[in-house]
């Protein structure tokens, strides 16, 4: 019931509410919003009408279009214990620091004798560090070192999520994390032997369950035929 | 704009005058132009980050020994430029007593010809399963029922098993690309395997290489 008397000028209105649901807005999706670290490569993935989520829990093999292999664990925890036991299994040594600041990296595609570089590598030039080849998954000459990141990263995965099972059980507390899932993100353009090469990785490891991501299709789910 | 009234502006003769009429509203339309700025920045990021999959299951390695001749088998043989070759039934690198020489007929990734192939191939199936839907629909089935019903329509013996192959010029896409069409069709039973060399061989004479 307060009604001011009009002065008369220029009409004034009262914004505050408007900036209260402004600033309510900003903030909700700024604590929403994850942000992601570029990611060493680029790959655009086709599209089709897969509607499942990425699980949020995930190990990611991603493969660009000269078929190299990027490989990266969505828990940091146990990227960071993964790196432990690679270390140890390929004798290169690790300073503590670097296997913290590794487990807030994306995906990486290195060989793990270039790993400790890599990590050390300002955050800008780590796209260009060179060589850049992908983590090796060569059968011929025994050097699958993909093999063994997905086994012992895929063994951590699960040890991590056991672990907040029963700690979500002590506490009472409904457990909702999702199992680790593999996923396999690719190039539209690479050639499916590249691929292959990977998926066969996989099936080594008596794994042959997996999320291939892709993006959301728009509108129709064909391509028009090349002429 | 001096919006804000200075506080005691040391000895100034007609300072506590002016502060006593100023008025203590500041313009917040800067503020609610970041405000909204900020805001639209985050929608626009936030929405679309999360990116979609397709669950897919590998065949685990076959137990050594003799292979089952497919019965109800069309293998796709996926190329280069896009091209897809088809075959149906079992390979047969010659005539022999069972059927003749296998022959490869070609299928692109238009609505009219893989789509409508499929749709041929599948029609009873997808007919029992739109069945279902509306029934399912109409609150006749129960979710559960309607799961374990399509499922037996999708493992029907009668129904088609699709192999699809690849030869080194295949990309992703193309893989991709037919097993969403076979998803569309709502094919229960398809498979990624090996190319083998008599095939590859044929198709490298269609394609050149």
């Amino acid at each position: 019931m307060s009604k001011k008397p009009s002065k008369g000028g220029a009409p004034a209105l009262d914004m505050t509410p408007m900036v209260d649901l402004a600033f309510l807005l900003v903030t909700f999706f700024m604590l929403t919003a994850s942000f992601r670290m570029a990611e060493p490569v680029v790959v655009d993935p086709p599209s089709s009408i897969g509607m499942v989520d990425l699980p949020d829990n995930h190990i990611m093999v991603t493969i660009d279009d000269k078929g190299r292999a990027f490989f990266g664990i969505s828990n940091s925890t146990a990227k960071m214990n993964a790196l432990r036991e690679m270390a140890a299994k390929y004798k290169v040594p690790f300073t503590e620091e670097q296997i913290v600041k590794f487990s807030g990296l994306p995906s990486f595609g290195v060989d793990i004798k270039d790993l400790p570089k890599y990590i050390d590598t300002k955050e800008d030039a780590r796209s260009n560090f060179q060589p850049q080849k992908g983590v090796p998954l060569d059968t011929i000459i025994p050097n699958n070192q993909l093999k063994d990141w997905i086994a012992i990263g895929g063994r951590k995965a699960v040890e991590m999520y056991e672990e907040a099972k029963i700690k979500a059980a002590d506490a009472g507390g409904e457990f909702k994390a999702e199992k680790p899932r593999y996923a396999i993100k690719c190039a539209s353009k690479t050639k499916y032997i590249y691929v292959k090469d990977v998926i066969k990785t996989f099936t080594d490891l008596k794994l042959y369950q997996f999320n291939l991501i892709t993006s959301l299709e728009g509108g129709g789910t064909v391509i028009e035929p090349t002429k | 704009m001096a919006e804000i009234a200075e506080g005691g502006g040391g000895g100034h003769k007609g300072g506590k005058k002016r502060a006593k009429k100023q008025s203590t509203r500041i313009d917040m339309t800067p503020m609610v132009d970041l405000a909204f700025l900020l805001l639209t920045f985050f929608v626009l990021t936030a929405t679309f980050s999360k990116p979609k999959s397709m669950e897919l299951t590998f065949p685990a390695p076959p137990p050594p020994g003799p292979v089952d001749e497919v019965k109800n088998g069309i293998t796709f043989l996926l190329t280069k430029d896009d091209r897809i070759f088809y075959y149906e039934g079992q390979f047969r690198a010659a005539d022999d007593e069972k059927g003749k020489k296998t022959e490869l007929s070609e299928l692109n990734f238009s609505q009219e010809s893989l789509h409508k192939y499929l749709l041929g191939k599948n029609k009873d199936m997808q007919d029992q399963i739109r069945a279902l839907d509306v029934k399912h629909k109409n609150k006749q089935l129960a979710d559960t029922t309607f799961k374990r019903m399509v499922k037996e329509v999708k493992a029907d013996k009668a129904s088609y098993t699709y192999l699809i192959k690849t030869d080194d010029k295949a990309t992703y896409k193309n893989v991709i690309d037919i097993i969403d069409e076979l998803n569309v069709n709502v094919v229960g039973k398809y498979v990624m395997v090996d190319i083998l060399k008599p095939e590859m061989d044929l198709v490298t004479e269609k394609v050149g290489p």
